[in-house]
């Protein structure tokens, strides 16, 4: 898993990150961003223990992988069938290749990345596998994770990536997916934490034609929460879902910033994103769509929906569609409501008290999207850890 | 079924009610005893699901003045939770969709909620999923609808089924159905009418709430009322509905033109 391959890539992360500076908020990227919480981010030394986090058993038939941005190896680790690790000569043929093919390059968090982490897990899929859960656990300093996985043609995977910290500590996590040729990836992201810890999590995944891309997040309890899913449909033809949830109290700061980008015909795409603030929370949502003249035909959807639930809390959601091609279907819409009172009075009036309504409202908001992550998700009872978070 | 002698489950007393500073209820008198079914009748506007709305507690609506005692007690000093778990229950006339909760689950928090009250044992999911599928006979509901979310998609029958089977599970004392027969063809009709009946005992009371005689083609009340201008103007048997079902309401206008109020 270290692989003298980052050597490079650190170094030029490092006189990235120099450069580059940190972001101000003249960056239309990070306008709205707590910008002394990210420079408290960037000021953290890196991790030097780690959290041992109680994990529950895995589901059956799952295979699980602990990421803490430290660990050696993974020698000794066996296999299923259709796994394998990419060799050398492989991994600096690719290494960097899909975060630039989606847009990716100078990036600040993916620099930040790469000037940072240490530890770097890269995996072919062949064939339908059985799932794999990597965990990333938090430690008391800065932990950096990084992921490469190339879907092999027709390959078949369910995968949920799940973050976990505790205490004033950062998580930094770049995972970088090429999808084959009518391969299909279900892809779940479950990252909880404490309130104190931050995350920058910055996902590349690029789909070749007639394959399928499901990603669904979970995001709660984050200082500040920054994960950035970049989609490119390298020749259309493909088809990709994306749905958010992102649910923010006290004063955290959670945003989403999307993009998908179709560089051919006929790309289908359906995307929620759900943002739950309350407190003096913030959520932020960002909706890039971008659908060149190449990209004729294309389908696409788009639906933000904030539940505002404090008169301090603050939501901003932002579409940004840029459709060049004319022969195209591209809907977006967005909401910003609170609870609606009719729908608590209708189970007030059937005996249940006004905060359990009000918790059963929102426990009904979040499972929308919940209930779309993959199966090894249940063994981590996605929703209770949400509502949680919430309590906290 | 009229008995004198019966307890006096609601008495409403000259009962002012207003939303957003409009009077809506200017008056309302009724009294309601165990085993009686009472049809409130009126064109829109008169009133009819404001006072359903008032007496389930719904905040946008304000009291204003008047006393509603409920078993003697004074039903405005209830939380609308509270009014429910003591068995006071509203049948929508407009039951609201809540994606992503389970109706299954939301049956089974407020039977529990209506239980503790009743001092019954609580329900775990197992044993609610027997009881409910009890329940479901009376308004020959398919069980899919359980696994849905609440009214969601449900059709304008489906959704006042839904209803009739909250009244089942939550066995109240008094119930007050809005509209319940609005959007409904004349099978379904049946179908939640004979609910009602099957549920109706000389224990309880009914206030039905309609527009329409159809309704008490199926379901017999005691007593019919006719509401106009936020107050009951006149009170009879099952004739008095007959007789509107005949003349229509325009007699109303006259009563209050000469009453002075229109």
């Amino acid at each position: 898993m270290v692989s003298s391959v980052l050597a490079p890539v650190q170094e030029r992360g490092r006189a990235a990150l120099e450069r580059l500076g940190l972001p101000t908020r003249r960056q239309e990227a990070w306008r709205l961003t707590d910008l002394k919480r990210l420079a408290a981010v960037a000021a953290l030394p890196p991790c030097s223990t780690s959290v041992r986090h109680a994990l529950p058993a895995p589901s059956e038939g799952v295979l699980r992988l602990v990421l803490d941005g430290s660990q050696p190896s993974l020698e000794g680790q066996v296999w299923p069938q259709g796994f394998s690790l990419l060799n050398h000569a492989d991994l600096e043929q690719v290494l960097g290749q899909i975060l630039d093919h989606c847009g990716c390059a100078e990036a600040w968090p993916v620099e930040f990345n790469h000037a940072s982490s240490h530890q770097l897990l890269a995996l072919r899929i062949h064939g339908k596998v059985p799932p794999l859960e990597l965990v990333l656990s938090g430690g008391d300093g800065l932990v950096a994770t990084r992921v490469i996985l190339i879907l092999d043609e027709k390959a078949d995977l369910d995968l949920l990536e799940v973050v976990l910290a505790e205490g004033v500590s950062a998580h930094s996590h770049v995972i970088e997916v090429h999808i084959g040729q009518e391969a299909e990836l279900r892809h779940g992201f479950l990252a909880t934490a404490d309130g104190q810890a931050s995350l920058l999590a910055h996902l590349a995944v690029e789909q070749a034609p007639r394959s399928r891309y499901a990603f669904t997040s979970v995001v709660t309890g984050w200082s500040l929460g920054r994960i950035e899913p970049r989609v490119v449909q390298l020749e259309g033809q493909a088809e990709t879902t994306l749905k958010g949830l992102a649910m923010s109290s006290a004063e955290q700061q959670l945003a989403t910033h999307t993009a998908v980008r179709f560089d051919g015909p006929e790309g289908e795409f359906d995307q929620l994103q759900k943002c739950l603030a309350s407190g003096q929370s913030h959520t932020i949502f960002n909706g890039a769509i971008d659908v060149p003249r190449v990209a004729q035909r294309t389908n696409a959807a788009q639906l933000s929906r904030n539940l505002l639930l404090s008169g301090q809390a603050r939501v901003d959601t932002k579409p940004e569609l840029e459709i060049v091609a004319d022969d195209v279907r591209c809907a977006h819409g967005a909401t910003v409501s609170q609870l609606q009172e009719d729908e608590l009075f209708y189970l007030q009036s059937r005996g249940i008290g006004a905060s359990d309504a009000a918790a059963l409202l929102l426990r009904g908001a979040c499972q929308e999207v919940i209930e779309q992550l993959p199966s090894p998700a249940q063994a981590w009872q996605p929703l209770n850890r949400v509502m949680e978070s919430l309590d906290r | 079924m009229i008995r004198p002698d019966a307890e006096l489950l609601l008495e409403i007393t000259d009962l002012h009610a207003a939303v957003e500073d409009k009077p809506i209820l200017k008056g309302v008198n009724l009294q309601v005893r165990a085993g009686e079914i009472h049809a409130v009748m009126g064109r829109n506007g008169s009133g009819k699901s404001t006072l359903s709305k008032v007496l389930a507690g719904h905040p946008a609506y304000r009291v204003t003045g008047g006393s509603v005692r409920y078993r003697s007690q004074d039903l405005f000093e209830l939380e609308p939770e509270e009014r429910a778990r003591l068995g006071v229950f509203l049948g929508f006339q407009y039951p609201v969709e809540i994606p992503g909760v389970s109706n299954l689950e939301f049956l089974r928090v407020a039977t529990n909620a209506r239980r503790e009250k009743q001092g019954s044992e609580e329900l775990d999911t197992f044993a609610f999923e027997d009881h409910v599928r009890e329940k479901l006979a009376v308004v020959q509901m398919d069980p899919a609808f359980l696994e849905r979310s609440v009214n969601e998609g449900f059709s304008g029958g489906e959704k006042k089924r839904n209803e009739i089977l909250q009244m089942a599970l939550l066995e109240p004392v008094v119930s007050i159905l809005d509209e319940t027969d609005s959007g409904l063809d004349i099978d379904a009709l049946r179908i939640v009418a004979g609910g009602v009946n099957q549920l109706a005992t000389t224990d309880n009371a009914t206030l039905l709430i309609t527009h329409y005689q159809r309704l008490l083609d199926e379901i017999t009340p005691d007593y019919v009322h006719v509401m106009a201008a936020g107050r009951i103007l006149r009170t009879g048997g099952r004739e008095l509905a007959l007789e509107l079902e005949q003349t229509g309401y325009d007699w109303v206008d006259k009563e209050l033109a000469a009453q002075g109020v229109a």
